[in-house]
C-alpha cells in the first residue's frame, strides 16, 4: 500500500546482496567443473560402461545399433569363443536411443550417469576399448537398481552436497550434545 | 597547504589543459585554440565514459547475481573483471547480419543515431568547476531536447528491421519514452524556477551557495524525475520495450554484431548521464559538507554518479516488469497531475518568498525543506486516495485483478 511494498521488497534484495557477499548465505551456484552437483546414480547419462570379462563378442549391440555407431573386432579365441581385439563407440555420432544396451545379452554394455559429454576435438568422442573399461564406477543404475545398491554398498555414490551438509550438521550437533551433557552431567 | 593541493592537475585536470593552451605561441590564431580545447575536453569525456562502460557491465552483473545469490562472471581475469572486454571482442568478431526484407540504409543508421544522442548529452555534465565541457546557457533544454532524440532511432530500427516483434517493440518505447518525457520535463522547470537559469553551471553553484542541495528542496520534483528517468531508460522495471518473455528482444530482435553493441553501449551512456544530471541537478554536483575541501570535485561527483547507477541496479534486481498500461496509467493518470502541482507550488514559493526567504538564509532553507516534503507526501498519498489507483487504495484479488469488476462480471454470466 502506498508503495511500502516496494521499499519492503528493496530492502530484502539489499539484504539478500549483503549476505551473499558476507557469506552468510553462500551463492547457490556450483563451479563446474570443479565443483560437480549431484547426480543420481540412476541417470541414463551421455556415456558408455563395457566390460571386457562379459562381453563375448557376438556383435549384437552394434547390429541392433540405427546408426551403426558400434564398431566389434573380434578374432577366434580358445574354446570356440571370440576375443575382442577393439570396441568402439563415436559418441559424437550417437543418439543415445538404448537399443544396444537392451539388446546385449550379458549386460556387458551399460550406460554411464556422466551429464557431460564435451571436448574440443572430435577424435575424442571415439570412446575405444580402454576408455569404456575404466568408467565402470560412473555406471548408470537405469533399469538396473541392484548396481545402486552396490555401489552405496562400495561407498562409492556421491550424496547431494546439501545432504552432506546436512548430514554433517546433525553429526556436529550430536556430539556437541553429548559434550554438553558429559559436562552438565556431574 | 590545501591552496597547493587545489591548484594540483589532480585536483584541478582541467589545469593541464589551461596550461598546455598557454603554452601556444601567441600569434596562434583563436580557431586553433578554440579546436585545441575541444579537442582535450572530448579526449577526457572519452577517458571517462571509455573505461566506464566496461566497468558499469562488469559491477552490474556482480551486484545482479550477489542479488540474487550467484557468483556472477568470475572466470577471465582476476574476479571476472576481464569479462566485459572478452564480451566486447566476442561481439565484434560476430557476423553483422541485415534482414533481406528489411530496409537497409536505415536499418544501418540506427545504431549510430540512437548512440549519438546519448554521447552528445556528456557535453552538459559538470565533473567539476571547471570540468564542464560546453556551458550552454540553454542546458537543462539541451538535455531535454536532445535526450528525446533517441526516440527516432528506436523506432527505425524497429520499423527498418520488417520483424512484427521488433515493430512492436519500436511503438512500445515511442510510447513510453514520449509519456513520460512530460512529467520529467516538468520535474526539471520546478528546479529551474528556484535557480532562475537553465543554464548547468548555474543551477549547481546556486545549490552550492544556498548550502542545501534540490533534493530537499524540491522532494517530489526528485522521485518524479527519478521515476520518470528510469523509465526513460528503459530498464528492467519498465523495459518495455525489450521484455524478452513477451516480445523476443523488441527494437533490436533483427540486430547482431557491433550493430547491437552499439544499442548496449548506448543503453549503458545514457544511464551512466542520467545518474550524473542527476547528481548535478538534485544533489550539488561535486558539493558535499566536509570532504569537498580535500577530495578532488571530480572524484565526487563521479562517486555520486556510481552511487545512482547503483541505485538503478538494485532497482533492476528487485522490481518485476510492469505492464505497458500500468505503466502509461501511471505516467499520465498519477505522474502528470503531480508533476503540475509540484510545479506550481514551487512557482508560488518562489514568487511569495522572494522578500521573505533570502538564498543565503540556511534555517529558512531547511525550514522550506520540511515544508516541502510534508507537501509531497501529502500529495502522493492524497493522490493516490483521490484517483482512487487500482492496487494502492483499493484491495485486489490474489491474483492482483480488481475485485469490483471481477464481482459484476460473475454476476451477469450467472444471469
Amino acid at each position: 500500500m502506498y508503495g511500502l511494498g516496494l521499499l519492503k521488497g528493496m530492502w530484502l534484495t539489499l539484504r539478500t546482496l549483503g549476505k551473499t557477499y558476507a557469506r552468510e548465505t553462500p551463492p547457490y551456484t556450483y563451479q563446474w567443473p570443479e565443483e560437480q552437483s549431484y547426480v543420481s546414480p540412476r541417470v541414463r547419462g551421455y556415456g558408455f560402461v563395457w566390460w571386457e570379462d562379459r562381453c563375448t563378442g557376438c556383435a549384437t549391440c552394434a547390429k541392433s545399433c540405427p546408426h551403426g555407431v558400434i564398431e566389434v573386432i573380434t578374432r577366434p579365441g580358445p574354446d570356440a569363443t571370440y576375443m575382442v581385439e577393439e570396441f568402439r563407440i563415436d559418441i559424437g555420432i550417437c543418439m543415445f536411443c538404448g537399443l544396444c544396451v537392451e539388446s546385449c545379452p550379458y549386460d556387458a554394455l551399460r550406460y554411464t550417469n556422466e551429464i557431460a559429454a564435451s571436448y574440443y576435438e572430435r577424435g575424442k568422442m571415439v570412446k575405444g576399448k580402454y576408455q569404456l573399461e575404466t568408467a565402470t564406477e560412473r555406471s548408470s543404475a537405469y533399469g538396473r537398481p541392484f548396481y545402486e545398491e552396490q555401489l552405496r554398498a562400495e561407498g562409492k555414490v556421491r550424496l547431494p552436497r546439501w545432504v552432506e551438509q546436512a548430514l554433517a550438521e546433525e553429526a556436529r550437533e550430536a556430539t556437541h550434545a553429548a559434550h554438553t551433557q558429559t559436562r552438565t552431567a556431574p | 597547504m590545501l591552496d597547493f593541493w587545489h591548484s594540483t592537475w589532480l585536483y584541478n585536470p582541467a589545469g593541464l589543459v589551461t596550461a598546455l593552451l598557454s603554452a601556444l605561441p601567441t600569434a596562434a590564431p583563436d580557431w586553433l585554440r578554440t579546436l585545441l580545447a575541444s579537442l582535450f575536453g572530448l579526449i577526457g569525456l572519452l577517458a571517462f565514459i571509455v573505461p566506464s562502460q566496461l566497468g558499469v557491465v562488469w559491477i552490474e552483473r556482480k551486484v545482479i547475481a550477489r542479488i540474487q545469490q550467484r557468483y556472477g562472471p568470475n572466470r577471465v581475469g582476476p574476479v571476472g573483471l576481464l569479462q566485459p572486454i572478452a564480451d566486447a571482442l566476442k561481439i565484434m568478431a560476430k557476423e553483422a547480419i541485415t534482414p533481406a526484407q528489411g530496409d537497409r540504409l536505415v536499418f544501418w543508421a540506427a545504431p549510430i543515431l540512437f548512440f549519438l544522442p546519448a554521447f552528445l548529452v556528456w557535453a552538459i555534465v559538470p565533473f567539476g568547476p571547471t570540468m564542464l565541457y560546453s556551458d550552454l546557457n540553454i542546458g537543462v533544454l539541451y538535455l531535454v531536447a536532445v535526450g528525446s532524440v533517441s526516440v527516432i532511432p528506436v523506432f527505425m530500427a524497429g520499423w527498418s528491421s520488417n520483424n512484427k516483434f521488433a515493430l512492436l517493440g519500436a511503438m512500445r518505447a515511442v510510447a513510453q519514452s514520449i509519456s513520460y518525457e512530460v512529467p520529467m520535463v516538468l520535474s526539471l522547470v520546478g528546479i529551474i524556477l528556484l535557480a532562475g537559469s537553465l543554464q548547468v553551471s548555474a543551477i549547481v553553484s546556486d545549490q552550492l551557495s544556498r548550502g542545501i542541495w534540490y533534493v530537499f528542496l524540491q522532494p517530489l520534483g526528485f522521485l518524479i524525475f527519478f521515476i520518470a528517468a528510469s523509465a526513460e531508460l528503459n530498464r528492467t522495471p519498465n523495459d518495455m520495450m525489450e521484455a524478452e518473455s513477451e516480445i523476443v528482444a523488441g527494437y533490436h530482435t533483427e540486430y547482431s554484431g557491433m550493430k547491437f553493441g552499439l544499442f548496449y553501449v548506448a543503453e549503458y551512456t545514457s544511464l551512466l548521464v542520467l545518474s550524473a544530471l542527476m547528481s548535478a541537478l538534485f544533489f550539488g554536483a561535486w558539493g558535499l559538507p566536509f570532504v569537498d575541501q580535500i577530495v578532488p570535485p571530480w572524484l565526487i561527483f563521479i562517486g555520486k554518479l556510481y552511487a545512482f547507477f547503483l541505485v538503478f541496479v538494485w532497482l533492476r534486481g528487485t522490481l518485476p516488469r510492469l505492464r505497458i498500461d500500468q505503466l502509461m496509467h501511471f505516467a499520465w493518470k498519477y505522474l502528470l497531475p503531480l508533476s503540475l502541482v509540484n510545479l506550481m507550488l514551487a512557482a508560488a514559493q518562489v514568487v511569495l518568498l522572494e522578500g521573505v526567504l533570502p538564498p543565503s538564509s540556511r534555517l529558512a532553507s531547511w525550514v522550506l525543506a520540511a515544508i516541502n516534503l510534508a507537501l509531497g507526501l501529502f500529495l502522493l498519498l492524497g493522490w493516490a486516495r483521490l484517483f482512487n489507483l487500482p492496487g494502492i487504495s483499493r484491495p485486489l484479488t490474489r491474483r492482483g485483478a480488481p475485485i469490483e469488476p471481477l464481482r459484476r462480471a460473475g454476476e451477469a454470466l450467472r444471469s
